[in-house]
C-alpha cells in the first residue's frame, strides 16, 4: 500500500481542517482554561463532531459508525493537533472504540458502540499507576470474589477520567507486578461504589484524572477480553492510542513549525528579517526534516493498524517515539526562535509546547518506545 | 493487478533460473563486490560476467529506461517488483555506474535522440564507464564558480583546466564535464555540459589517497584536451543547450542527492548493525540486554531514526508517483540520510571497541569497518555538503528570505 492518503482520506482531512479552524481554534482551548470549565471540553462541539461521524470514526456501520479505519482516525487526530482541540476523541473514539471493537463480546459491543458513535457515552482508559508508563508493572488488584472480582488500587494520568461515564481499567487478577501474564481488563461504570475520581489540572489545560478504586465490584460480564490474558489485548489498544497521539503530535508540531517559519519571515532585527540568518535557517531546515520523518512513521503505523492490527505494535512504538521526539524539538525551537514573545501567555505557541509535553509522555515517552524497539532487535 | 502478478511470477522464475548461485549474496561483499563495467574492467568471476550479460540482454541493468536505449521499458510498479524479487534471492545488482545513476538520467531528460541512441546502450551493457567532472580546487560548495575553460575551435572544443574529487576517474573511459564556454557571462549562465573521451593525451588523472587509505577520488587534468563538435554524425558533444549546462548540472545533482541519501539507508540493510555489533562485542547482561545502557539508548535512537527515514524515502517516492515531485526534498533526503549513516558508523565503532581498530590483518579483514567508517565522512560532503543542503531546504522548501 502506498504511503500516502487516499482521496477519501484527503477529503476527510480537508473537511476536518475547515471545521476545526472555524469551531475549535486555540482560542477555544484558552477559553476553556480561563473559565475553568468543569468539563474541560465543549459538549456542544462534541455533539457536532459525532454528527459528522467523528465520534464513531472506528465504529462499524452496523453500529452507526463511519468505519473509516485507523488512518481516518489519525487524520482527525492530526487535525485536532493542529488546533489543539480539546475533545474526548482519543479516549472514547480511539481507545475505547478499539478496545470494545476488538475485545468486546457481542453484548458489550451492541451496548457500547452505538452510544460511542452517537457521542452519547464517554469513556476513559486507566492504565498507569506510577509517574512513568509501565503497563506490565500493573499492581492494581482484581481479587476473585464470589462469581466476580473486587478491584482495588490507584490509577493516574487518565485522559478524560473526570468526565467518563465508563472506565476501562487494567488490573492484576494473577501473577506479580512486572509479569505480563495475569492482567485483566474491566469495564467499570464511573458511578460504581468505591470509585473516586479526582480531576487533575494538567500543564496542557486538558482533561485528566486520578482514580481510586476501593473494592469496586465487577462481574464476569464486566470483563473485557480474557481473564488473566489481558496484556496482549491491552497492548493492541495502546498501540492505537499511541498512533493516535503520534498523529496529534505530528499535527501540533507542523503548526508550531509553520508559526515559527512565518515568524522568521516577518520579525526584523539588525535591520532585516531574522529568517535571513543562516544560524536560524539551518535549525529550521533540520527541524523540517525531523517532522517529515515523524509524518512518515505515523502514517505507516496507522496503515499497519488497518492492515494487520495484531502486528502493528512495533510500528506504533516507532511512530510514538519519532513523533514525540520531533514534536518536542519543534516546540522547543518554536519558543526559542520566537524569542521573548514565545514566553508570553498571550501568544499561542506556549500552548503547543505544553500539549506536546503531555502527549509525548502519555502511553510511553520516546525513550520507552525506542527501548522497546531495542529489545525486539535483540540488544 | 493480475498483470503485475503475472509479471512477478515470470520475473521470479527467470531470476531463479538465471541468477548464478555465486551472485546471491547481495550486501555481503560491500563496495568490493560491485560490478562497475567499462573497457578496463576485469570481472571478479565468470558468474559476475554471466550475470551482467543476462541482465543486460533483458534490459534489466536499467529496468526503467526505454527499450530502444538498452533498458527494460518497465513501469514503476514493475521495477518495484523486480527489485523486490531480486532482494528475495539476495541477488547482487548486476551493474552499478555513474552512467546509470547520473549521465543516463541527464541524457534521458536533456539529450537528443541521437545522443541517447549513441551513449545509453553501452552504459546499459556495462561497456563504457563514465565519471563526473564537476568540482574544481576553487569550486566546491560554490560549484557555479567553476573555471575549467572550453573554447570553440570550429570543428572541435578545446578544454583546459582541472577537476577534483572525480570519483574513479583513473578507471573510467569517458567523462561528463562542466566547463565554462562563455567567460563573459554571469556565473550560472556561461556553463556547458560536455562529453569527453578520456582516451586521449590531453586528459590525465591522479588518484588522491584518502583517510580510509583508499583512493576512490582523483584529480583530473585537461591540457589542450579536445572533443569533436559531434562524436558521431548528429551526436553533439554538448548536452542541452550551449551555456545552459547549469540546468543539466542541477538536475543531475538532484539525482545524485537522492542516491547518496538512499546510500544512508543502504547501511540499514547491511550485514552488520550497531546493535548486533554491540551484542557480540560487549556481551549481554543476565536480562539479555546490552549492559552499556548509554550506548544502548543511542543505538536505539539511531534505529528509530533509521526506520523512520526509510519510511520517509518510501513516502516521498509514493508522493512523487501521485504527481507531487520529490523536488527539493532530495536535499532533505541527502542531508538526513548521510548524517544518519555517519551516526550509525560512529555507533558501530563505539560498539566494536578496540577490536575494530585493527587497520590490517585477517581479524578485521584489513580494517573493513574502520575504513567504511572513514568513508562515511565523505557522505555529508560529496554531492553538496550538509550545510548546502540545509541552505536549499531553507530557500526552496521553507522559502526563507535571501539565502
Amino acid at each position: 500500500m502506498p504511503l500516502v492518503l487516499t482521496e477519501e482520506q484527503e477529503m476527510l482531512r480537508d473537511a476536518a481542517r475547515g471545521f476545526l479552524d472555524a469551531k475549535a481554534p486555540v482560542s477555544a482551548l484558552r477559553k476553556l482554561r480561563d473559565t475553568n470549565d468543569p468539563d474541560g471540553f465543549s459538549r456542544d462541539l462534541w455533539k457536532e463532531m459525532a454528527e459528522m461521524g467523528w465520534a464513531g470514526i472506528l465504529v462499524d456501520e452496523e453500529f452507526g459508525g463511519a468505519d473509516f479505519g485507523f488512518v481516518g482516525a489519525g487524520v482527525l487526530a492530526e487535525e485536532m493537533g493542529r488546533t489543539l482541540t480539546a475533545s474526548p476523541f482519543l479516549s472514547t473514539s480511539v481507545l475505547a472504540a478499539t478496545a470494545l471493537k476488538k475485545l468486546g463480546s457481542d453484548a458489550q459491543r451492541q451496548q457500547s458502540l452505538p452510544k460511542i458513535a452517537a457521542g452519547e457515552m464517554l469513556y476513559a482508559l486507566a492504565v498507569d499507576e506510577g509517574a512513568k508508563h509501565a503497563p506490565a508493572k500493573t499492581a492494581m488488584a482484581a481479587e476473585k470474589h464470589g462469581n466476580g472480582f473486587r478491584l482495588s488500587g490507584d490509577k493516574t494520568f487518565i485522559a478524560d477520567g473526570h468526565v467518563a461515564d465508563k472506565i476501562i481499567v487494567a488490573a492484576r487478577s494473577a501473577g506479580a507486578p512486572g509479569e505480563e501474564q495475569g492482567l485483566t481488563l474491566f469495564l467499570v461504570d464511573a458511578k460504581s461504589n468505591g470509585v473516586s475520581v479526582e480531576r487533575t489540572q494538567m500543564v496542557d489545560s486538558r482533561n485528566a484524572a486520578r482514580i481510586r478504586f476501593d473494592g469496586v465490584e465487577a462481574t464476569g460480564d464486566d470483563v473485557l477480553g480474557e481473564v488473566d490474558g489481558g496484556y496482549a489485548a491491552l497492548e493492541g489498544v495502546l498501540g492505537a492510542g499511541r498512533a493516535g497521539l503520534a498523529a496529534e503530535m505530528s499535527g501540533a508540531a507542523q503548526t508550531a513549525f509553520k508559526m515559527t517559519v512565518d515568524y522568521l519571515k516577518e520579525r526584523k532585527q539588525f535591520g532585516t528579517e531574522i529568517g535571513r540568518f543562516q544560524a536560524l535557517q539551518h535549525r529550521a531546515a533540520h527541524l523540517y526534516s525531523e517532522i517529515e520523518l515523524a509524518k512518515s512513521a505515523t502514517l505507516k503505523a496507522l496503515q499497519e493498524l488497518d492492515e494487520s492490527y495484531d502486528m502493528a505494535g512495533v510500528v506504533c512504538s516507532l511512530a510514538k517515539a519519532k513523533a514525540g521526539a520531533a514534536a518536542k524539538l519543534a516546540s522547543q525551537e518554536a519558543v526559542q526562535m520566537h524569542g521573548g514573545i514565545g514566553m508570553t501567555d498571550e501568544y499561542d505557541i506556549g500552548f503547543y509546547m505544553k500539549r506536546i509535553r503531555v502527549a509525548q509522555e502519555m502511553f510511553g515517552d520516546p525513550a520507552f518506545h525506542a527501548d522497546r524497539i531495542a529489545r525486539l532487535r535483540g540488544y | 493487478m493480475s498483470d503485475l502478478e503475472t509479471f512477478r511470477k515470470e520475473t521470479r522464475a527467470w531470476l531463479e533460473e538465471n541468477c548464478p548461485k555465486e551472485m546471491r549474496d547481495a550486501g555481503a561483499g560491500g563496495e568490493d563486490a560491485i560490478c562497475w563495467g567499462g573497457k578496463r574492467w576485469t570481472f571478479q568471476s565468470e558468474a559476475q560476467k554471466i550475470w551482467l550479460q543476462r541482465m543486460a540482454a533483458k534490459g534489466w541493468t536499467v529496468p526503467a529506461w526505454p527499450k530502444e536505449y538498452g533498458g527494460g521499458g518497465l513501469s514503476r510498479d514493475e521495477v518495484k517488483i523486480l527489485k523486490a524479487e531480486m532482494r528475495r534471492l539476495r541477488a547482487r545488482s548486476p551493474l552499478e555506474s555513474f552512467g546509470i545513476w547520473m549521465l543516463g538520467p541527464a541524457l534521458l531528460k536533456y539529450g537528443t535522440h541521437e545522443q541517447k541512441a549513441h551513449f545509453l546502450p553501452p552504459i546499459a551493457r556495462g561497456e563504457i564507464r563514465w565519471c563526473q567532472g564537476y568540482s574544481e580546487p576553487n569550486a566546491g560548495s560554490d560549484l557555479a564558480s567553476l573555471q575549467c575553460k572550453c573554447e570553440d575551435k570550429g570543428d572541435h572544443w578545446l578544454i583546459n583546466g582541472q577537476k577534483i574529487w572525480t570519483s574513479y576517474a583513473d578507471e573510467s573511459d569517458w567523462i561528463f564535464v562542466l566547463v565554462r564556454t562563455d567567460p563573459s557571462a554571469t556565473k550560472h549562465t556561461g556553463i556547458s555540459f560536455i562529453l569527453v573521451d578520456m582516451g586521449q593525451e590531453g586528459v590525465s588523472t591522479k588518484p588522491i589517497k584518502l583517510i580510509s587509505g583508499k583512493s576512490p577520488f582523483c584529480e583530473t587534468f585537461f591540457d589542450d584536451a579536445t572533443a569533436p563538435k559531434e562524436h558521431a554524425p548528429g551526436v553533439s558533444a554538448i548536452v542541452g543547450e550551449l551555456n545552459k549546462g547549469w540546468d543539466v548540472a542541477k538536475y543531475l545533482l538532484t539525482h545524485e542527492r537522492e542516491m547518496i541519501g538512499a546510500g544512508g539507508s543502504g547501511s540499514l540493510f547491511a550485514a552488520r548493525s550497531p546493535g548486533e555489533i554491540a551484542a557480540q562485542k560487549s556481551g549481554l547482561g543476565d536480562d539479555g540486554r546490552l549492559e552499556d545502557t548509554l550506548l544502548r539508548g543511542k543505538i536505539a535512537e539511531a534505529d528509530v531514526d533509521g526506520w523512520a527515514f526509510m519510511l520517509t524515502m518510501e513516502r516521498m517516492k509514493d508522493e512523487a508517483k501521485t504527481g507531487q515531485g520529490v523536488g527539493a526534498n532530495s536535499s532533505m533526503l541527502k542531508y538526513y540520510g548521510t548524517e544518519l549513516n555517519k551516526r550509525r558508523f560512529e555507533l558501530m565503532m563505539d560498539a566494536g571497541g578496540s577490536d575494530e581498530l585493527e587497520w590490517e590483518g585477517e581479524r578485521t579483514r584489513d580494517g573493513k569497518l574502520a575504513r567504511g567508517w572513514l568513508r562515511t565522512k565523505a557522505n555529508s560532503i560529496e554531492g553538496g555538503t550538509s550545510e548546502v543542503q540545509l541552505n536549499i531546504i531553507a530557500k526552496r522548501i521553507l522559502e526563507l528570505p535571501g539565502s
